[in-house]
């Protein structure tokens, strides 16, 4: 059994069994559009940051999937398949109750993460599955390690700007209970961070500013 | 319908002519080259305030069209250099006012993109738009060209002008670092800075300076990892852009759309993507008047005029903030 579930503009995604266990491949090719030896430089470094990412998500507590294997030379990360929901398709569904603790809970991991000097890089509901009452946080290909408050504010405008144009109808409360989840795990860092969210979605080349 | 367009909001003074049936009938262009250093703004100005009679002469004259044939008269507002922009729109005033015909500002982004369409006869491109001032990915969406990625600091041309210059090469840089690539055969390590769809290219430019300075490499070894690395990047966000959007054609304007290399690496990946690539001819890539006329001629089809009391220049403007009102 082997397919491919996705084929992304970084890499695809192969579900395969192995060792009876059903798995995710995450498999960056190489681009033909690119030198071989900075494409091999930048395949080889994202996949293991990737890989290192991940890992440290779990010891801060934070639900990942788990890793089976990792193949730096050929780019290849092999994982758990979690099958479960994207948040972005399930959101609807919930009721007000459900969708505020939902949503406190993910903050709640949002600030774990910022908390270990995680990154996420593409912090969006379609990057965090639900899976019955387990939420797993994947898709770490753009995260990287820091603790700057700059890159947390980036991290935390993009899940605003997603509730925006995504879950506009909910984007209020959304935040709300996002927010209180967040201050919660990352106490005090948490306001810094939450204001240059504020700051970062006011900015952009040439955005108007007032 | 015939448009006379004036494009001055960098170092090139364009005066240029054409009419509804997409023909170019006058595209003159007018370089000012600095003595030393890059674009002084007030230098070029006055470089263009001084050439601007004798260019719009001499685009009437190689049109073959009188004055009174002449039905709009449009400039490029913004974005740009202040001082440029503004020779350049108190030239389109006057013509405007003397000749009593109806004044259109133009975003200078969206003429690029809008002359690429007429140019190659591209319909709904991903476009991009990459020159010394600019490096944009854009592609229309719900009455609007809505930008992708873009750069973060400095444009990739201005990149490339920048170290041409450290390096003693020709300027623009473009070409002379592409002649110099073409026997270079070490690629040189160098940052590589993509954050999600945007991109940075002040620390690729001073990581090759100090390499080039540190007396290592040979200049063709500097160009050629230049080259590869800052197109490289591009080449990434185009296609990050490109399978988000799904877009069925893909275009190469801007200056550095005269790179081949660049040009290759945009086949390429319209090619991986199932997309057709277009690569617009240079006289329309580079910054010139007719992108200017053509643009301005269909925002006035679309029912677009610029009164005099809006007409100041916006040299921030972004091409995002621009209703198209042409396309569906």
């Amino acid at each position: 059994m082997e397919r491919v579930i996705a084929k992304g503009a970084e890499a695809d995604l192969v579900l395969r069994e192995w060792n009876g266990l059903k798995t995710l491949s995450k498999i960056r090719n190489p681009k033909g559009y690119r030198h071989p030896e900075l494409d091999s430089r930048l395949r080889r470094s994202r996949t293991k940051a990737e890989a290192d990412i991940i890992h440290r998500a779990k010891l801060s507590g934070v639900p990942t999937p788990l890793l089976y294997h990792v193949d730096p030379d050929d780019a290849v990360i092999v994982m758990e398949y979690i099958d479960g929901a994207k948040v972005r398709d399930v959101v609807d569904k919930l009721t007000d109750e459900e969708r505020r603790i939902l949503f406190t809970r993910i903050g709640w991991y949002a600030g774990r993460l910022h908390g270990a000097g995680i990154i996420h890089g593409d912090l969006t509901t379609s990057n965090i599955l639900k899976q019955g009452d387990r939420l797993v946080f994947i898709d770490f290909g753009l995260a990287e390690v820091s603790t700057e408050v700059e890159k947390r504010g980036v991290d935390l405008n993009l899940m605003n700007r997603m509730l925006t144009s995504t879950h506009y109808r909910h984007q209020e409360e959304l935040l709300a209970a996002f927010v209180e989840g967040y201050r919660e795990t990352l106490g005090a860092e948490a306001e810094e961070a939450l204001t240059r969210m504020e700051e970062v979605a006011k900015r952009g080349r040439y955005i108007e500013k007032n | 319908m015939i448009a006379l367009g004036v494009e001055s909001t960098a170092d090139n003074l364009g005066i240029g002519i054409v009419s509804s049936d997409k023909e170019v009938l006058a595209n003159i262009l007018d370089v000012h080259v600095p003595e030393e250093g890059g674009i002084h703004p007030r230098e070029a100005a006055r470089h263009h305030s001084d050439e601007m009679g004798n260019a719009v002469r001499r685009a009437l004259d190689t049109a073959e069209v009188s004055v009174d044939e002449i039905d709009i008269i449009a400039f490029a507002q913004g974005p740009g250099l202040g001082p440029c922009l503004r020779t350049g729109a108190t030239s389109a005033r006057a013509l405007a006012a003397y000749m009593r015909k109806p004044l259109v500002g133009v975003n200078h982004c969206v003429a690029h993109v809008e002359v690429g369409r007429m140019a190659t006869g591209a319909e709904d491109p991903l476009t991009l738009y990459v020159s010394g001032g600019n490096t944009i990915v854009s592609g229309y969406e719900s009455g609007r060209y809505r930008i992708f990625g873009e750069t973060l600091d400095i444009a990739v041309g201005n990149c490339l002008d920048s170290f041409a210059r450290e390096a003693g090469l020709e300027y623009p840089g473009g070409p002379d670092i592409e002649r110099k690539a073409a026997a270079g055969e070490n690629l040189i390590p160098l940052p590589y800075t993509v954050k999600g769809m945007d991109l940075s290219y002040s620390g690729l430019l001073t990581a090759i300076t100090a390499e080039l300075h540190s007396g290592r490499h040979t200049i063709e070894d500097l160009c050629y990892s230049l080259q590869e690395t800052a197109y490289a990047m591009l080449g990434e966000v185009t296609e990050r852009a490109l399978a988000h959007t799904g877009k069925p054609e893909l275009l190469l304007t801007g200056g550095v759309a005269a790179n081949k290399r660049l040009a290759g690496i945009v086949r390429d990946i319209a090619g991986d993507h199932g997309a057709e690539p277009h690569v617009v001819p240079i006289r329309l890539a580079a910054d010139n008047g007719a992108m200017i006329a053509w643009t301005g001629l269909i925002a006035y089809q679309a029912g677009h005029v610029t009164p005099l009391d809006a007409s100041h220049v916006n040299p921030s403007w972004r091409m995002d903030q621009v209703e198209i009102p042409w396309r569906e």
